[in-house]
């Protein structure tokens, strides 16, 4: 294996793993505030199939993804309003989303199917794109994919260094503290799952105008249930999270490759393989037998507790002021 | 900041938690609230720190009326208050925590909030790692963390909530150190507690309340006898009860020791006999619950010994506890007791415990009618629990109740009713006591642990008291030991 086929391997993780890494970080940022959007893989093939049909109707990339970041909000707002105001049970209402939005992506995509429509262009950055190794991999990508760097960034620098992003965390840990501190909790929560919802939306354009071009039955291949995997893994941290979006990246194109190198083993078993290898992952973050194994010492109990995350406290409950 | 309530009122439901409370503290001073659970103190407490409203009446700092709608408000007009259980989040770290709420810009100032938690920290002798996950930290220390968050956002009236409860002695010397050193400063401080000790030790001024009220005021020096009576009023009197030859020991404890993560109780020695009844006195919370808890077998003691008719039973599952003959009641009847949504048939058929595969419906009919009779519970066989009232509930679950049983562990179990079914509940009680029941019983209500205990356990700021003679204790000695005033002695 030359250096040019590892750096290209590297470059089309980052490119691919855009849409996962959009819907992580808003689904992040809805969990955080203590509102799991359990939608999200209707929301993913929704969105993948009204941003391409805009697109491909308007030629306009530019409606499309805002479109799309529309109908990640408003599914969103159901969860949100039947969550915060009615005090429904959000695993239910998420699920019947989840399988309602995949329907409608069905229906309304149906005169779609298979038909050749606008990309987001490429676009290298100039001068960047020169630089040995890292310009190849992180500045000879297009728009989405430098959004979806930045976009991380952003969310850790938004979570972890300011104020609003410090309530944030209130909000999603213990609501009634954060109340006593002046956070007005359910319009926050409402606002943040908004605002994840728009994000994952815009990771479903992601997929539809750019990793997999076009439309189809069922697109985005159940990415959306490994996007709430990756919450999971990534202890609701967003820069953990995008981690693990790329090591799923990672582990497609693993899996792509060993493909090719045994060609007598059947196919499906590397298509399936990241998906299992994802539940080891997840079984490995959140052990309690390895919990203990590595609380023997203050320094190995560090690097664990680093690397395993607690849900935020009050996720998945309703707050009301006495 | 002078501060003055004017006739407080607020009702819940039916109930009026606060009824047309008067309250003037000046500045500067330690102002206590004494009272029972129930009395009324938080609710008047949370409406003056915004937590909640008002039904009527003024609230006056320095004279001007104000109205909170959220505590946040009341903060920025300078009324904080500490909770029992300090309203903080124990995941982020000491600094984060800090940080949380300040109203300063958009961007974290770090280095200014480290620099503020430096100085608060020097000036009261505090020692908190700003790295340290609140998590981590004491009772006691995250008190002081709140004490130095609230003082940094402006507070000048500063309320406790019960602050003495889940802290160490030293702890509580150091806390009292500090609200000494506040008051001094010119900080109002209100201290709510139900302790008799504390309030002695640290208050020039105590108001009681009672029920909702304001049943009086007394200023330094006082004694603790007036505190007792404002207390609990002035009807306490021991009354006659009749006696049961005891039997063989059905319960035994040696050196237990309980504890959950904010509550931990030291050796505790007691052998209950069968047909003895044993009260346990004490505010709520005082560690009953996980007493009862560990009895049943529930709940794992940290160390000592739990035996049942001689077999040593820790480690056991429940249901070996069930076979032998104990049984726990919880005061969460419909939560714990109880399963919502199945009605009183299935209920009774759950609690046989039959080993059959298939119900027998029309048998199980025909005993739940009997066993509705037998315990006149207000409902038909077909009645979902949560349909019936609280007193109908209790009436069901000692219906569910196997005859012959050797212990029953019973948590507040006559919380609520209304007084022919406290009767009835009590009737039942005792008659199974005739028949060498061991009755162990948890009650907030002195009038009840006076009037069915042989002995008396008390519970009080984390200790438990020697056994108490009931024939011997008067109403004004347990209620002195429950504000905490003595045990120390009976140690």
């Amino acid at each position: 294996m030359d250096t040019t086929f590892i750096i290209l391997t590297f470059a089309s993780v980052l490119a691919e793993s855009a849409p996962l890494v959009f819907a992580v970080i808003g689904e992040t940022l809805s969990e955080k505030s203590g509102v799991t959007n359990l939608s999200l893989d209707g929301t993913i093939l929704l969105s993948a199939m009204v941003g391409f049909a805009v697109a491909f109707t308007t030629d306009n990339l530019y409606l499309a993804f805002f479109a799309a970041m529309i109908v990640g909000a408003l599914v969103a707002s159901i969860v949100a309003f039947s969550s915060i105001i009615l005090k429904l049970d959000q695993i239910a209402v998420g699920f019947i989303l989840t399988l309602l939005c995949g329907d409608l992506s069905t229906f309304f995509g149906n005169p779609y199917v298979r038909k050749p429509g606008p990309a987001v262009p490429h676009l290298a950055i100039p001068g960047l794109v020169e630089i040995p190794v890292l310009g190849k991999i992180f500045f000879d990508q297009n728009v989405v994919v430098y959004l979806s760097v930045l976009l991380i960034f952003a969310a850790w620098w938004w979570m972890y260094k300011t104020q609003p992003g410090l309530k944030l965390q209130g909000i999603g840990e213990r609501p009634a503290a954060a109340f006593a501190r002046g956070a007005n909790v359910n319009a926050q929560r409402f606002l943040y799952t908004l605002i994840g919802g728009a994000l994952v939306g815009f990771g479903g354009a992601t997929y539809s105008l750019f990793v997999k071009l076009g439309w189809s039955y069922h697109h985005t291949f159940g990415i959306g249930w490994i996007a709430l995997a990756i919450v999971i893994f990534g202890g609701w941290h967003p820069i953990r999270g995008a981690i693990g979006a790329y090591i799923f990246g990672g582990l497609q194109s693993v899996s792509s490759f060993a493909q090719s190198a045994f060609a007598n083993v059947p196919t499906q078993v590397f298509q399936t393989a990241p998906f299992a290898l994802m539940i080891l992952a997840l079984l490995f973050v959140s052990n309690e037998a390895l919990d203990r194994f590595f609380s023997g010492s203050p320094w190995s109990r560090r690097v664990w507790q680093s690397l395993r995350g607690t849900p935020p406290g009050a996720l998945g409950t309703t707050f009301e002021q006495e | 900041m002078r501060l003055e309530l004017k006739h407080i009122h607020k009702h819940f439901g039916a109930v009026h938690a606060n009824d047309d409370i008067c309250l003037t503290i000046e500045s500067g001073t330690i102002h206590g609230l004494l009272g029972e659970n129930g009395a009324g103190k938080s609710t008047l407490m949370k409406i003056l720190s915004g937590f909640i409203r008002r039904d009527a009446g003024e609230i006056l700092l320095d004279g001007g009326a104000v109205a909170f709608k959220n505590p946040a408000e009341a903060i920025r007009a300078g009324v904080g208050m500490l909770h029992q259980d300090p309203l903080d989040f124990p995941p982020l770290t000491v600094l984060d925590d800090f940080l949380l709420g300040r109203e300063d810009g958009f961007i974290q100032k770090r280095a200014r909030a480290l620099a503020d938690l430096e100085k608060f920290s020097r000036q009261f002798g505090f020692d908190l790692a700003p790295d340290a996950l609140v998590s981590a930290l004491t009772v006691g220390e995250r008190q002081q963390l709140e004490i130095m968050r609230l003082l940094s956002l402006g507070a000048k009236i500063l309320i406790f909530d019960e602050p003495t409860t889940g802290i160490s002695l030293p702890q509580k010397i150091k806390l009292f150190e500090t609200l000494r050193l506040l008051a001094q400063q010119g900080m109002t401080i209100i201290f709510v507690t139900h302790k008799l000790q504390d309030a002695e030790d640290l208050c020039g001024k105590v108001t009681v309340l009672r029920l909702g009220k304001v049943t009086g005021e007394v200023t330094c020096p006082f004694t603790a006898d007036q505190l007792v009576r404002l207390m609990f009023g002035q009807s306490l009197e021991t009354r006659a009860r009749a006696t049961v030859a005891l039997g063989e020991p059905v319960l035994e404890l040696r050196d237990v020791c309980v504890a959950d993560y904010r509550l931990r109780l030291p050796e505790i020695n007691l052998q209950v006999r069968s047909g003895e009844v044993i009260g346990l006195a004490g505010i709520e919370g005082s560690g009953q619950r996980l007493f009862l808890r560990a009895c049943a077998g529930l709940d794992q003691p940290v160390t000592g010994e739990i035996q049942l008719g001689g077999a040593r039973m820790n480690r056991r599952p429940y249901r070996e506890f069930l076979e032998r003959g104990a049984v726990y009641l919880p005061a969460g009847r419909l939560e714990e007791g109880l399963v919502p949504g199945l009605n009183l048939t299935e209920h009774f058929i759950l609690a046989k415990r039959s080993t059959e595969f298939f119900v027998n419906w029309p048998a199980a009919q025909t005993c739940a009618q009997t066993r509705i009779q037998e315990y006149s519970i207000r409902g038909v066989p077909t009645s979902r629990v949560e349909a019936l009232s609280g007193g109908n509930q209790q009436r069901a679950l000692l219906a569910l109740l196997q005859p012959g049983l050797k212990l029953i562990l019973l948590e507040h179990p006559t919380r609520g009713l209304d007084i022919e079914s406290t009767m009835w509940v009590w009737s039942q009680l005792l008659e199974r006591r005739t028949r060498g029941t061991a009755i162990l019983f948890a009650s907030a209500d002195l009038d009840e642990i006076l009037e069915y205990s042989d002995r008396i356990l008390v519970f009080s700021g984390g200790r438990v008291a020697r056994a108490l003679n009931a024939k011997e204790t008067s109403a004004h000695q347990l209620g002195e030991l429950i504000a905490g005033k003595g045990m120390e002695i009976r140690d």
